[in-house]
C-alpha cells in the first residue's frame, strides 16, 4: 500500500479514529499491548479488527475481573510494558477504584518519583439513551480529585485520535473518556500519525460576548447552541479544554479576558463536577475579568433514569445552554 | 570438603547467610518498638517480629531481579530482598535519604532497584500488582518470577481469587505466599476465613502448598520448588506458611486492643522462636559456633544503631517535594 502524506484528510467515525491512534501506537512500540473483557470482538469497537494483526498476546482477552486487571497494569507497567486498557463503559471504574485511584494513580509519587507507569484506561462513558444508572456515569469528576491520573476527554474524531497517540506515548496513567454518544460522529482525520499534547485546549469556535467550556459531549452541544444564537446577534466562543488533567486554565481565562462572560457545560453530575472547579477557578484567577456571575450547566444530582422522559429531565439539553448563556448577558 | 547435612543442597554460606538476615529483621524491629515507644517515629508500624522464616526463606530462593510485592507488614520482606537498613530507617523517620525520600513511610518502603515493586497499605492491593509484573515478564520473554506475599485477612479479598484465575488461566511465573499469622487485625483468622487458606488453590487448577513458616529452610525449598515451576512456564503456585507475630498488629495497640491473645498461645510461639530454632540446627550441624553466632548479632545490632544515627542525621526533604513526583516528566513527541 502506498505511503500516504501526514496531512490527507478523510472523514470517519470518531471510534474509527481511536482504533487508528491504538493501532499507530501498537505498531510503533511493541511493548504497547491491549487487554479487556472481548477486547478481540469489541463490542464498542475501538478495538475491532486489532487482535487480527497483532494476535492474541498484544490484544488480550481478560476474565470479567476489572479490580485485578486494572491493577495488574501497574506492576507490568512498573517492568517495562506499556499497557492499555478497555474498560468498557465508565461505571466499571468503581469496580476497580482501589487499584486505580490507590495503586496506579499514587505508586509513583509515593516512592518519590522511582518508577513511571505508563498506562492507558480508555472506556466508553456517559448517557447513550435508556442506558439507565449503571452504564452512564462520567467519572472524571471523581478521578479529577485523584491526584496522579492524567485524563482525556475528547470531543471529536480528530483529537481523539491525536489525544489516542499521546496518552499511550505518556509516561504516566492517563484515562481516557470516550463519550458513547461520539463514538459515531464523523469528522475529518489525517491517515498518518499524529498527537496532541496533553493540557492543550482547542478553541472550537471563535465567539467575543460569552465563553462556553465545553467537555467531551457537551461540545457538539454548544456548538449547536452557539449557531442559533449567532442569529440573534449573540457570539458564542466555545472552548473545549479536551484534557481535564491537565487543565488548559490559561486557554480559559484569555478566552474569559476578552468575553468577560463564562458558562461551563459538563456532561456529568453538577456537584464537585469539572464545570464546579473551572468556574471556582475563574472566580478565583480572573474575578476582575468577568461582567457577569459565571454559570454551571451539568446533570441534576441524581442517577441516571432509564425512561426516557426522566433521562431527559435530569441531563442537560440544549435549552439549559440556552438559558445559561442568556443568564450572563441579561 | 563435602558435609552431609539436614539442609540438602543448602550451601553453609547461604545457611548462615539466612540466619543473618532473619537476626538483622529481629533487630530491626526491636528497635522500632523501643523508638515508637519513645515517640520518634512518625506515624505507625506494624512488626514482623517473629515471622522472620517466611520472608527470609523465600526471597533467599529468588535472584535479584526477582520481584516481589509487600504489605503494611513489610520490613521483614524488604531487609530479605537486600533493603539497607540505614535507608529504610531514614524511610521510618520521614528523612531525605530514606527509599522514598520521605513520601512513602512504614507502609510503601519500595526501592524498584532491588526489584520490589509495591508495598501496600491496602490490605491486598499488592496481589494484582505482582501478578502484572509476571505477566508483564513473562509477555517480555524474560524469566524472572514475582512472589506477592499478604496475610490470611488479605486472603478474603476479591482481588485474591481474581489473581489466583487469571494467573492459572494465563500460567503466570508468579508465586502467592500467604502469611498466616492466626490474626486480622484483633480477630482470630478462624472466625473469618471459610476452610483452608492453602485450599483455594484446588479449585483454581494450581498447586497449593502449606509450611510450617517458622521453619526457614522448609519455606526455602517449598519456594524453590514454586520457582522452579513459575520458570519454567508452568505457573503459579500457593503457599501458606503458618507463623505468629509477636508483637501487636500495630505498635501501641495496648491502647485500645485489649488481651485478644490467650498467653499461653503466645508463650507456646516464643518457645518456637525461629531464629533460635535454625540456630540450634546450624550449630549442631557444626556449620556455626556459638561464638560466630553471637558476633553475627552483635554486629547486625551495631547496623541497626547506625542506622537509627544514620536516619537522625538525615535532613527532612524540603517542604516543596510534597508537590514533586506525581508526573513523569512528559516527553511529548509530535
Ligand atoms: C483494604 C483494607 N482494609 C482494611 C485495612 C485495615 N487493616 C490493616 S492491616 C489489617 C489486617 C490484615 O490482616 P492480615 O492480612 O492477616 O495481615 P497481618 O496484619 O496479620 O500481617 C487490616 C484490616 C486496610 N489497611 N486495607
Ligand atoms: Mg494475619
Amino acid at each position: 500500500m502506498a505511503a500516504k502524506t501526514v496531512t490527507e484528510e478523510r472523514n470517519i467515525y470518531y471510534i474509527e479514529a481511536m482504533r487508528e491512534g491504538l493501532r499507530a501506537m501498537l505498531g510503533e512500540d511493541e511493548n504497547v499491548v491491549v487487554i479487556g473483557e472481548d477486547v478481540g470482538r469489541s463490542v464498542i469497537g475501538a478495538t475491532r479488527g486489532l487482535v487480527e494483526d497483532f494476535g492474541p498476546m498484544r490484544v488480550r482477552n481478560t476474565p470479567i475481573s476489572e479490580a485485578t486487571f486494572v491493577g495488574m497494569c501497574v506492576g507490568a507497567a512498573a517492568v517495562g510494558l506499556r499497557p492499555v486498557v478497555d474498560l468498557m463503559v465508565g461505571s466499571f471504574f468503581y469496580v476497580a477504584m482501589d487499584q486505580l485511584a490507590d495503586q496506579a494513580a499514587k505508586l509513583r509519587y509515593m516512592s518519590g518519583g522511582q518508577v513511571n507507569l505508563p498506562i492507558v484506561y480508555f472506556t466508553a462513558t456517559g448517557p447513550s439513551g435508556s442506558a439507565a444508572a449503571q452504564h452512564s456515569e462520567n467519572p472524571h469528576p471523581m478521578l479529577m480529585n485523584v491526584a496522579g491520573l492524567k485524563i482525556v476527554m475528547p470531543s471529536t474524531p480528530y483529537d481523539a485520535k491525536g489525544l489516542m497517540v499521546s496518552a499511550i506515548r505518556d509516561d504516566n496513567p492517563v484515562v481516557y473518556l470516550q463519550d458513547f454518544v461520539l463514538g459515531g460522529v464523523r469528522g475529518p482525520v489525517p491517515e498518518g500519525t499524529y498527537s496532541i499534547p496533553l493540557g492543550v485546549g482547542d478553541i472550537k469556535r471563535a465567539g467575543k460576548d460569552v465563553t462556553v467550556v465545553a467537555i467531551g459531549a457537551a461540545v457538539p452541544k454548544a456548538l449547536r447552541v452557539a449557531n442559533k444564537l449567532e442569529a440573534e446577534g449573540i457570539s458564542v466562543e466555545v472552548v473545549d479544554p479536551r484534557t481535564l488533567v491537565p487543565l488548559d486554565m490559561d486557554l480559559i481565562l484569555e478566552s474569559v479576558a476578552r468575553t468577560g462572560r463564562l458558562v461551563v457545560v459538563d456532561n456529568a453530575r453538577l456537584t464537585c463536577s469539572a464545570a464546579s472547579e473551572i468556574v471556582a477557578s475563574v472566580s478565583e484567577k480572573g474575578f476582575d475579568l468577568l461582567k457577569a456571575a459565571p454559570q454551571r450547566v451539568a446533570w441534576e444530582n441524581v442517577p441516571v433514569p432509564f425512561s426516557p422522559p426522566l433521562e431527559e429531565r435530569a441531563l442537560i439539553s440544549d435549552s439549559d445552554i440556552d438559558s445559561a448563556i442568556r443568564m450572563t448577558l441579561a | 570438603m563435602t558435609k552431609t547435612s539436614a539442609f540438602d543442597h543448602l550451601s553453609q554460606d547461604d545457611a548462615i547467610g539466612m540466619l543473618r538476615n532473619m537476626i538483622r529483621i529481629r533487630r530491626f524491629e526491636e528497635k522500632l518498638t523501643v523508638l515508637f515507644k519513645r515517640g520518634k517515629l512518625p506515624g505507625f508500624v506494624h512488626l514482623y517480629t517473629g515471622e522472620e522464616a517466611i520472608a527470609v526463606g523465600a526471597c533467599s530462593a529468588l535472584r535479584t531481579d526477582d520481584r516481589i510485592t509487600s504489605t503494611h507488614r513489610g520490613h521483614g520482606h524488604l531487609i530479605a530482598k537486600g533493603a539497607r537498613v540505614d535507608r529504610m530507617m531514614a524511610e521510618l523517620f520521614g528523612r531525605v535519604d530514606g527509599y522514598c525520600r520521605g513520601k512513602g513511610g512504614s507502609m510503601h518502603i519500595v526501592s524498584f532497584d532491588l526489584s520490589i515493586i509495591g508495598t501496600n497499605g491496602i490490605v491486598g492491593g499488592g496481589i494484582p500488582i505482582g501478578t502484572g509484573s509476571a505477566w508483564a515478564d513473562r509477555h517480555l520473554g524474560r524469566d524472572n518470577v514475582t512472589i506477592v506475599f499478604f496475610g490470611d485477612g488479605a486472603s478474603n479479598q476479591g482481588v485474591f481469587f481474581e489473581s489466583m484465575n487469571i494467573a492459572s488461566v494465563w500460567g503466570l511465573p508468579v508465586i502467592f505466599v500467604c502469611e498466616n499469622n492466626g490474626y486480622t487485625e484483633w480477630t482470630p483468622t478462624s472466625e473469618l476465613t471459610a476452610g483452608n487458606i492453602v485450599d483455594r488453590a484446588a479449585p483454581m487448577g494450581i498447586p497449593g502448598e502449606s509450611v510450617d513458616g517458622n521453619d526457614v529452610v522448609a519455606m526455602r525449598f517449598a519456594v524453590e520448588r514454586a520457582v522452579e515451576r513459575a520458570r519454567k512456564g508452568e505457573g503459579p503456585t500457593l503457599i501458606e506458611a503458618k507463623s505468629y507475630r509477636w508483637n501487636g498488629h500495630n505498635e501501641g495497640e495496648e491502647a485500645f486492643a485489649g488481651a485478644y491473645r490467650p498467653e499461653a498461645e503466645q508463650a507456646e510461639w516464643r518457645e518456637r522462636d525461629p531464629i533460635v530454632a535454625f540456630g540450634e540446627r546450624l550449630v549442631e550441624s557444626e556449620w556455626l559456633t556459638r561464638e560466630e553466632w553471637a558476633a553475627i548479632d552483635s554486629d547486625e545490632q551495631a547496623q541497626v544503631d547506625a542506622a537509627v544515627e544514620f536516619a537522625e542525621n538525615s535532613p527532612f526533604p524540603d517542604a516543596e517535594e510534597a508537590l514533586d513526583h506525581l508526573f513523569a516528566p512528559s516527553k511529548e513527541s509530535a
